[in-house]
């Protein structure tokens, strides 16, 4: 059985733009290579904190959006807590009413490009 | 005119109250699901200390207030919002 997870980690703002792309690629690779789907993986950007994280105020956020199987996950959050390069993860698995709610966020998104475009 | 001497007349009107009915607002537009990642929304149910405002503030059903603490606690885990803070508004 397959679920539908989410996962946001933030890197830390010493790294620079390449270093972020690897790290992300080596989440997604993982991830593939356990047979997960990817359904969206999204750049926030450089993001100011709310409060120091290790000393820092600011870092790149990443979101990732995939179904799995369950057993995944805390294979993942190991190799998340073995990184030095990131400085704080969150997953959560997605219920229905979140899925629902990302699909017409993602809608509407493409909406709005299209308009724009 | 006999009617009108059995009322009781005050001078200045009286302040009578009507409270306005608090309502739920996810009931109330139909959300199902809080996100977490957007901080902008969660603001509105934070006091300037960054605390989470109680139900009997904002009305929200009991049901939404479970995920609604539940959010606001991942966006502090991911720094989107502070834990404490002061001024935030």
């Amino acid at each position: 059985m397959t679920k539908h997870y989410e996962t946001v980690f933030i890197l830390t703002p010493v790294l620079s733009e390449d270093q972020v792309k690897e790290a992300v690629k080596k989440y997604h690779d993982f991830l593939v290579e356990k047979k997960a789907e990817i359904v969206v993986s999204d750049n926030w950007g450089l993001r100011k904190l709310a409060y120091p994280i290790q000393k820092k105020s600011s870092g790149f956020y990443h979101l990732i959006e995939f179904k799995a199987e369950p057993s995944i996950i805390a294979d993942l959050e190991i190799a998340f807590k073995r990184d030095e390069r990131l400085i704080r993860f969150l997953t959560v698995a997605l219920d229905k009413h979140a899925v629902a709610y990302k699909e017409r966020k993602r809608a509407e998104k493409l909406n709005k490009e299209k308009v724009v475009s | 005119m006999a009617q009108n001497d059995s009322e009781i007349r005050y001078l200045t009107p009286i302040n009578v109250d009507v409270k306005k009915k608090k309502y739920c607002r996810f009931k109330k537009l139909g959300i199902k699901f809080i996100d977490y990642k957007d901080a902008d929304f969660l603001l509105k149910f934070i006091n300037e200390q960054g605390k989470i405002l109680p139900r009997r503030l904002t009305g929200t059903s009991l049901k939404y207030q479970r995920k609604l603490a539940k959010a606001i606690k991942r966006a502090r885990h991911l720094a989107l919002l502070p834990y404490v803070a002061d001024l935030l508004k």
